[in-house]
């Protein structure tokens, strides 16, 4: 059973629900001050506004009670996948090196962006041929992926980034750079392969009635 | 342990929390643009956040080093910020 951690402000947990059920999972949604179930299989931190953004996106929730939980099943070996608000969540737990902060614009970018395959040999990423290029939407103020160039440099050589913006033929530009990212990095892997963040929302792009189904490959990654 | 609460002082701790050097701040330069608009003539703006914490310790180096705890675990994220801490009786 694949536990959506549905925060308050949480809004595209549903949607999380939906589209893992789609993909034959089954999944539902946890209040994050209810235990996580014996029965968790996968964990996905869901996108949304949790806690209204205080401080900075995903802090709030990131030192909340189940976050605890959460690093537990990680240590486990337990697939987690933070999408958006959960890759915030994600960076500022620690779970996934980084941060996403204000995008470069200055405004929230609500667009369909394309984005590179950099590493196809995760479990988010199998779906998917190394170079490919697949297009997600995003929706997020603070999207702008952040990181020293030391530790940078470390996570390009152990090669943890999943997708880079990228332009319809694949072009890691600063063009096709919506949020100013370091690197245009949008997706990237915790110390282990068994958690990943991304800002791009493949839940919404996983319902073959939305005429785009890109999303699908990352959420197979709870198959293993 | 009553007797030892009269030996607690209130402190007001100040935590300033601003971006590492080189890290953008779209917000600052987005005020920047707006006071450059205004007719105002500036080579840089910065943008820090304070927060002013109230709390009962022995001494201002525990008030401190309590505060740049908070400081440490939520109120900065060490990825993109510094931060430092003053303290004064409240």
């Amino acid at each position: 059973m694949i536990a959506v951690v549905q925060f308050g402000g949480s809004n595209c947990d549903r949607d999380a629900v939906r589209a893992l059920s789609d993909l034959g999972f089954e999944a539902r949604r946890v209040w994050h001050e209810d235990p996580l179930p014996e029965a968790t299989t996968g964990i996905v931190l869901p996108g949304g506004f949790s806690y209204g953004d205080y401080l900075r996106g995903g802090a709030m929730a990131a030192r909340s009670p189940i976050m605890a939980s959460v690093r537990e099943a990680a240590e486990d070996g337990v697939p987690v996948l933070g999408v958006c608000n959960g890759a915030q969540i994600g960076c500022e737990s620690g779970l996934t090196p980084g941060a996403f902060t204000t995008n470069a614009s200055a405004r929230f970018q609500c667009e369909h962006v394309y984005l590179r395959v950099e590493n196809a040999d995760t479990r988010w990423t199998a779906a998917y041929e190394e170079g490919e290029v697949i297009e997600l939407p995003i929706a997020h103020g603070e999207g702008r992926f952040e990181l020293d160039a030391e530790r940078y440099e470390a996570l390009e050589a152990d090669d943890r980034v999943l997708f880079r913006y990228c332009d319809e033929d694949g072009n890691v530009t600063d063009e096709a750079n919506p949020n100013g990212s370091l690197g245009n990095v949008a997706g990237v892997l915790g110390d282990s392969e068994s958690v990943a963040v991304l800002m791009p929302h493949p839940e919404r792009a996983s319902l073959p009635q939305l005429g785009n189904t890109d999303g699908r490959g990352v959420l197979a990654g709870f198959e293993g | 342990m009553t007797a030892h609460r009269h030996l607690m002082t209130t402190y007001t701790a100040t935590v300033t929390v601003r971006l590492k050097r080189g890290v953008l701040d779209p917000e600052a330069e987005t005020t920047k643009r707006a006071l450059e608009r205004l007719g105002f003539e500036l080579d840089a703006l910065r943008f820090t956040e304070r927060y002013e914490v109230d709390l009962d310790a022995a001494d201002a180096d525990e008030a401190e080093a309590r505060a740049d705890e908070m400081a440490e675990r939520l109120l900065a994220n060490p990825t993109i910020h510094d931060y430092e801490v003053a303290v004064a009786e409240a």
